[in-house]
């Protein structure tokens, strides 16, 4: 089985995250890291490489520092990894972006076909989880989002998920597109080995060219939505700290009434 | 003047979602409303409908389909031969999980942009503009859709419901759409919904009182306090991991994202997981014996103490001062 996982190079969430020119995230102030969700779309992807046998490519759109993210993909076991690079997409929307990794993977699948692709349940960054749909629809493909399980037998894949008001099993015929999320596994830290591994597999980068992808089909001149304004929140004014125990419980009391809170 | 179709989400037993009523007040604020029922079970009963109308809906279409409107490629063929029907220039929906999968299949389908978790919208120029709050509600932005079509996906908290000025009761029309095959290549092997806990629900509810670690896994107190306050109960990741509360109750980034008007953590530490999902929170108070806890870096109240001695008094305080 061949297994794409689509991974992202975002702010590290500990970090001064901010908006830059044109509403852009802000990816160049050297905190960028693995999008954390796509951990659990790898350990997903490899557990079931190694159940059923076949190989996992990691792939990742973004600029230069995103091919830390294919790297990081690799030191967890991924035998190869694919960076598209190109100028054109930044500002890209997330039908835009989809539309990239979707060129891709008929590109890694042209050679030998790519049964299953796996994602986070949504960016840190964007946290929108519109991906992962988008991406299948433009494959035509199946969606299973939101696995909170994910098993492959016999052609079929199964995912288990929870809703916000149900829980669901949904099952499709490969391929198909799948999203896990954070209960799905407990992501494999890389090993020494597997660093030491990782620096001779092959990371293949690719343009918009080597996709037949017009440049103003994505980026700004391909979105259909455009931030025109961005602001850090006004700090919270009139805080209250105190110290106490069950006076500080009646205080509070008062406070919640006076504020109609309560 | 915006036309828009608002997606009238109900339980299994045809209850509409609390958010709904946000949908439908935002959208008369932009053209006439247009509601749409997926006939996926369950049925609009008259009070509904009266509500809807009450509230500025002019027609309710009844959407069926050959195929499973569970299956969100299904529901987004449905929707845009409704769109296209209609002439509605606008989708607008309650953003979860679910639903935003329909938004994505349906923005491939149709060319339509589309903003999530919006908070609001409205019309500049010739075209629409969303605002939102991102990066764990620590940035504000607003968001213009510059295609024909938009598709917005509204964070509940985010509007007054309020009646229309002239109500009346919305025609029920029937609109079957035929699902195609690749639509239907998912199959929903299993669907079982949650039973309503009696309290609101997490995601949209105007109070919500959450335990993290300091509760060392008794949410008596939390449980209490919500009650009084008529609230939601959430929890942290750490609670939801040690099995003290179920996994539907994790407030975060990947569980339930929250923005009620007074969020309270009890005993919650205030984890970056944890302030993605609820930073956004109108008034937030946070009690905690350690006074190093992240959470008092954002909190508009912070009681540093036990809240064994604070929860009892606060409750008790509450029930007389209302009394």
């Amino acid at each position: 089985m061949r297994i794409v996982v689509c991974v992202k190079h975002v702010p590290d969430i500990q970090s001064d995250r901010a908006l830059g020119e044109g509403g852009r995230v802000v990816r160049d102030g050297g905190d960028g890291t693995l999008n954390e969700l796509d951990e659990n779309a790898l350990e997903a992807a490899l557990v079931l490489a190694e159940e059923v046998g076949g190989e996992v490519v990691a792939l990742t759109v973004g600029p230069d520092d995103a091919v830390d993210a294919v790297r990081k993909g690799l030191q967890m076991g991924a035998d190869e990894a694919v960076h598209v690079v190109d100028d054109a997409i930044g500002g890209s929307d997330v039908v835009g972006t989809a539309r990239v990794l979707a060129a891709a993977i008929t590109h890694i699948g042209a050679t030998d076909p790519v049964d299953l692709v796996v994602l986070g349940m949504a960016g840190l960054d964007g946290l929108t989880s519109l991906l992962p749909s988008a991406l299948a629809a433009l494959l035509d493909v199946p969606a299973l989002p939101l696995a909170a399980e994910v098993t492959v037998a016999d052609g079929s894949v199964r995912v288990r998920r929870n809703l916000d008001h149900a829980t669901e099993v949904l099952e499709a015929s490969l391929p198909a597109v799948v999203s896990v999320t954070d209960q799905a596994n407990q992501p494999r830290y890389p090993n020494f080995k597997g660093m030491m591994a990782a620096r001779k597999k092959p990371v293949t980068t690719l343009g918009l060219a080597d996709l037949g992808i017009a440049p103003a089909d994505v980026g700004t001149t391909g979105a259909r939505t455009a931030v025109v304004a961005a602001a850090p929140r006004p700090a919270r004014e009139n805080r209250v700290l105190v110290n106490g125990g069950s006076e500080a419980g009646v205080q509070l009391a008062a406070y919640l009434v006076e504020n109609k809170l309560a | 003047m915006t036309d828009s179709l608002v997606l009238l989400d109900h339980s299994a037993d045809g209850v509409l979602r609390a958010p709904v009523r946000e949908l439908v007040t935002l959208g008369r604020t932009l053209g006439t409303v247009h509601g749409v029922w997926p006939a996926d079970g369950a049925e609009p009963d008259a009070q509904t409908l009266a509500d809807l109308g009450a509230l500025g809906v002019a027609r309710v279409h009844r959407l069926s389909s050959t195929g499973d409107l569970h299956v969100a490629a299904v529901l987004a063929e449905a929707l845009a031969d409704l769109l296209d029907a209609t002439g509605a220039g606008l989708l607008l929906a309650t953003s979860s999980f679910e639903n935003k999968e329909v938004a994505a299949q349906l923005a491939v389908l149709t060319g339509a942009g589309v903003v999530t978790d919006a908070d609001g919208l409205a019309v500049e120029g010739d075209g629409l503009v969303a605002s939102k709050t991102v990066f764990a509600g620590t940035w504000n932005t607003r968001c213009a859709i510059t295609s024909p079509l938009a598709i917005v996906t509204l964070k509940a908290n985010s509007i007054t419901v309020e009646p229309a000025e002239q109500g009346g009761t919305p025609d029920l029309v029937e609109h079957a759409s035929t699902a195609s095959a690749a639509a239907q290549r998912v199959t929903v092997v299993e669907r079982t919904e949650r039973p309503a806990s009696g309290r609101p629900d997490l995601g949209s509810a105007h109070v919500v009182v959450a335990g993290g670690r300091g509760t060392e896994g008794d949410f008596t107190l939390v449980e209490e306090l919500a009650d009084v306050l008529g609230g939601a109960v959430g929890a942290t990741r750490v609670a939801t991991d040690e099995g003290w509360i179920g996994h539907d109750a994790q407030i975060g980034q990947t569980g339930v994202t929250i923005s009620p008007r007074l969020y309270i953590g009890v005993g919650v530490s205030g984890a970056v997981h944890h302030r993605g999902g609820m930073q956004a929170s109108g008034t937030i108070v946070a009690i905690n014996s350690d006074p190093d806890a992240p959470i008092f870096e954002i909190a508009d109240y912070g009681i540093v103490g036990d809240l064994n001695e604070v929860l009892p008094a606060l409750s008790a305080e509450l029930r007389r001062l209302r009394a």
